[in-house]
């Protein structure tokens, strides 16, 4: 029992925190907001529209691939559209996306207030959403990106690509990759240094891990193909020759440089989806994941070795047997760690209590697809039988079933796991139901049959084929399968704008979880937590949910959070965070103005580089929040 | 369903047929696997019985371990495989094998056979004839962007990178027309970018060769073909194209000395017949859209001699 003042004390309590955490309301709030709740959910909804505009365009090529010389999109417009559907999904959906979902939970889960670094949290969004609005302003006005997301040099190049579209494309990748980066960073040091008091690197929640892993992942992969598309640019708008055969440059170097990135980019966006997994198959299969020492240890190998399979993109480049044979034993071992994961999983399933929801479906159905999308990795590993798949339908489907079956399965069931989270409903188990199996139908029926066309001959990014090929059929069961998988997407859609605006209010801890961020209120505060939490276990709401322990001796009139440890998170100091401002988002676009104004004349990199000085310098102008 | 001269399922030569070997064995184990996994995933959820306390936790870790084993076993060995594979299909060589040069260009494919006699070599495009059991050496080289050289039946595919010289040896173990593609993405028409391989007894390739060594087909005075060719070396064709023995050699589209032997026009986008030939010549640019034959403006009393000229290259 609690004495007879507590109550009202709490709530007065809660008063000074919601003055001292709360922004202004209307449009000044929006653009000043550096909550970590806000942005992640802005990241998460601008990840979705990209989403559907990817899923547009996939419908697009599908319609134009569903007979023989169909004349529905004339070939120029199908580069273009193939370009944008692949870098929009790679670079506009998927890491965001994951991203959004770390800047949301990674800090409710730690047990903390805001991420480590609020403004870069915000900075971070805005330069999100500049390189995606400029690459789509490229789209309507005929500039879209037409030479694969890849954009293999010398095609990218000045002299097989003139006209600004690859400019575009190679410059929304730097707006992407600073963003990346800086959220990266952002979480790296959320989770290192921000944990709650006795949440020791081995009490971590398993989604924390990921999220650790996948942030280093992105600060040693994305510089590389920074750096590659501001070489391409230099190439195309200054006349420089980093990739120009016909100087003796290597058209090969692009390659390295772009997959020392974009390998590692396939498991910096499926290693969160790891961390989905194992936060819902825990949650309902009523206990904790089975080997957490492994699967850490797993989540770290997958992601070294993640940056040693690079060259196994270019297995028909005419590369030396003995870096062949060093690829393949590198491509085939990841295999292992994934499969540790998997079979801990299955041991958690079997040793569990399971209780069935929407959620779970999604992972289990992960179980099936990444499986099989695993094994096509395993073969294309294979120099040989890569010579052979390469670059045809199979890699299609391979690596739709890894992304897709790997990473957006999970990630849907993870939106119906946390939705109640983010806003205080449950969707709808029933709708979820139909949803899942339309999507699950569709998926397969639109990627499974790329499998055989590709042993069939047909190589990707074809605009038209003949009939005598004999594609046909296949192809228009694939564009059938394609419409139910949009129906499937409707149905999401729908299910979350009817939640919405249902009544039914989900509770705290809707599904009985163990992890912290269920401790706080759905939705959450914007100061999270009333009392930041402190734990003495992995699953503090399962073993001290009744009287979680909490730290005491924070400010309550200013937002103040606290500094532990890095390895076993003892509490080291109490720290201030700064409010709502303006300075992300004018650095943003004084940054954004040297990107967009470069490619047209080189010289707004000056320009811009000086609106960034004066825009920094208001950013890190002292201001008294700092104790 | 599927036509079979362009699959790697229909292996008509020693390498594909290594290729198609892995491909099997790959499918055996995935096959199992994915009877496997979603079984246990299937045991593991349908088991009604919740189990915990340290004996259940030890059993536990004892299957995932041996689970791990297996699948580490199993993923050696097909390493070895796909090793063994690799090795047996790269010291493929044969001493008297064919060579030929094979370039990539935006959107078509240059053919040189190259002998050590120089009035031995020729130059034709888009298609490659091969004698049964003979190996040809086949150099890769790209005039523009990466291309890359697949004829799934024969063998897997390399590219063609400017710049760079990739080799890679064919045979065939059969006679047969297959099909190649280019496979890596290289522009506007990289759908139309393919090329036919055309496997033949010895002596049919044999005579094959005699004939596409010859200068082109000289026509009779006063014949429609003298006047087609009139009309060609007239137009600005020979600008672009060579036809060998008349003032045409131009060096930057496809060799038209024996156009009227090839199976295909315009790397596989029409068949090689009149009206197609017709349809190509007056308005390449809607079959075509972005190939870099420009439209042509030929006079409309000289396209059936023209046409007439072409047919006559044999
Ligand atoms: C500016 C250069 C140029 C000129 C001039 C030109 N062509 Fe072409 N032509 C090409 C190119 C390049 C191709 C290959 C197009 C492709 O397949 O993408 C081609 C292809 C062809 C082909 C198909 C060859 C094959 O084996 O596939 C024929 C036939 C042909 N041209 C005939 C003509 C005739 C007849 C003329 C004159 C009326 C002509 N061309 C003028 C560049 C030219
Ligand atoms: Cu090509």
């Amino acid at each position: 029992m609690s004495p007879p003042g507590a109550a009202l004390d709490s709530q007065a309590d809660a008063a000074a925190l919601r003055a001292a955490w709360s922004n202004r309301r209307g449009f000044y709030g929006w653009i000043t907001e550096v909550d970590h709740k806000s942005i992640g959910k802005r990241y998460i909804v601008t990840a979705f529209v990209f989403l559907l505009l990817a899923g547009i365009e996939a419908l697009l090529m599908r319609l134009q691939l569903s007979r023989p010389e169909n004349g529905f999109l004339d070939p120029d417009l199908y580069n273009q559209v193939f370009t944008m559907h692949g870098t929009t999904m790679m670079f506009l959906f998927a890491t965001p996306v994951m991203e959004g979902f770390g800047l949301y939970f990674v800090p409710l889960m730690v047990g903390t207030r805001n991420v480590a670094f609020p403004r870069l949290a915000a900075f971070s969004y805005w330069m999100y959403l500049f390189g995606g609005i400029f690459l789509y302003a490229g789209f309507v006005t005929n500039t879209g990106a037409d030479a694969g997301w890849f954009a293999y040099v010398p095609l990218s190049g000045p002299e097989f690509s003139p006209g600004k579209r690859v400019d575009f494309w190679a410059q929304m990748i730097t707006f992407t990759e600073i963003s990346a980066l800086s959220t990266a960073v952002d979480l790296i040091v959320t989770i290192l240094r921000m944990r709650a008091p006795g949440m020791s690197l081995s009490r971590m929640p398993l989604y924390v891990w990921a999220m650790l892993v996948q942030s280093f992942m992105i600060v040693f992969a994305m510089p590389a193909v920074m750096l590659a598309s501001s070489m391409l640019l230099a190439d195309r708008t200054v006349g420089t020759h980093f990739f120009n055969p016909g100087e003796t440059a290597d058209p090969l170097l692009w390659q390295h440089l772009f997959w020392f990135f974009g390998h590692p980019e396939v498991y910096i966006i499926f290693i969160p989806a790891l961390g989905m997994i194992s936060s819902i198959i825990e949650t309902f299969a009523r206990r904790p994941v089975f080997g957490y020492p492994a699967m850490t240890l797993s989540l770290i190998a997958t992601a070294f070795m993640g940056f040693g399979l690079w060259a196994h993109h270019m297995f028909t480049t005419g590369l030396p047997p003995a870096t062949e044979a060093f690829f393949t034993a590198a491509s085939i071992m990841i295999a292992i760690p994934s499969g540790v994961q998997v079979f801990c999983w299955l041991a958690t399933l079997w040793s569990g209590d399971i209780c069935w929801s929407t959620a779970l479906r999604f992972v289990l159905a992960f179980f099936a697809l990444f499986v099989a999308g695993g094994l096509t990795g395993v073969m294309i590993a294979s120099v040989p039988f890569d010579t052979q798949a390469h670059d045809t339908f199979f890699i299609v489907a391979h690596f739709h079933y890894v992304l897709i079956g790997g990473a957006v399965f999970p990630l849907l069931g993870a939106v119906y796991y946390w939705f109640p989270k983010f806003t205080g409903r449950l969707l709808s188990e029933r709708l979820g139901r139909l949803n899942f199996w339309v999507t699950f139908v569709g998926f397969n029926l639109t990627f499974f049959p790329m499998h055989y066309l590709g042993l069939k001959g047909m190589p990707r990014r074809v605009y038209t084929y003949t009939p005598e090929m004999g594609w046909g059929a296949l192809n228009l069961l694939a564009t059938c399968g394609a419409a139910i998988l949009a129906m499937g997407g409707l149905l999401f859609l729908g299910n979350v704008f009817w939640s919405m605006t249902s009544r039914r209010t989900a509770g705290n801890n809707p599904w009985a979880a163990a992890t912290l961020e269920w401790a706080a209120d759905s939705p959450p505060e914007p100061y999270s937590f009333q009392e930041l939490p402190a734990v003495s276990s992995r699953e503090p709401m399962w073993s001290e949910a009744h009287d979680l322990a909490h730290v005491t001796g924070l400010a309550e009139d200013r937002r103040q959070t606290l500094v532990t440890s890095t390895v076993s998170a003892r509490p080291q100091h109490r720290y201030s965070l700064p409010g709502p401002t303006l300075w992300p988002l004018l650095a943003a676009l004084a940054v954004s103005s040297a990107f967009v104004g470069s490619v047209f004349r080189p010289i707004w990199v000056i320009y811009g580089a000086i609106l960034t000085f004066f825009a920094l310098l208001g950013w890190f102008w002292p201001k008294d929040y700092w104790e | 369903m599927t036509a079979d001269f362009q699959s790697a399922l229909h292996p008509a030569g020693p390498q594909s047929d290594q290729i198609a070997l892995v491909w099997w064995i790959l499918l055996a184990v995935s096959t199992a696997v994915m009877v496997g996994v979603p079984g246990m995933l299937a045991a593991a959820i349908r088991r009604r019985r919740v189990s915990n306390g340290q004996s259940s936790e030890r059993r536990l870790a004892r299957a995932v371990g041996l689970a791990v084993g297996i699948t580490s076993v199993v993923l050696a060995g097909l390493f070895a495989a796909s090793l063994a594979v690799g090795k047996r299909i790269n010291s493929y060589r044969d001493p008297n094998g064919l060579k030929i040069a094979v370039t990539g260009n935006q959107w078509w494919w240059e053919v040189r056979y190259r002998t050590t006699s120089p009035n031995e070599g020729f130059t034709t495009a888009n298609e490659i004839h091969l004698p049964v059991g003979r190996g040809a050496h086949i150099e890769l080289r790209s005039n523009d962007v990466i291309h890359s050289f697949w004829v799934p039946n024969l063998h897997g595919k390399m590219d063609a990178i400017p710049g760079r010289v990739n080799t890679v040896w064919l045979k065939a173990d059969r006679p047969g027309e297959f099909r190649g593609q280019c496979a890596e993405f290289c522009g506007l028409q990289h759908a139309h970018m393919a090329l036919w391989v055309v496997v033949e007894p010895p002596d049919a390739f044999e005579h094959w060769r005699r004939g596409q060594i010859e200068p082109s087909h000289e026509p009779a005075p006063g014949s429609d073909e003298e006047r087609g060719r009139e009309a060609f070396l007239s137009l600005p064709c020979g600008l672009c194209h060579a036809v060998r023995g008349t003032a045409a050699f131009g060096q930057v589209a496809p060799d038209l000395t024996h156009l009227a032997t090839r199976r295909a026009v315009a790397a596989g986008a029409l068949p090689n017949t009149r009206g197609h030939l017709g349809g190509w010549i007056v308005d390449s640019q809607r079959i075509k859209p972005g190939n870099r034959m420009p439209p042509m403006a030929v006079p409309a009393a000289s396209l059936p001699v023209l046409l007439t000229y072409l047919e006559s290259l044999k």
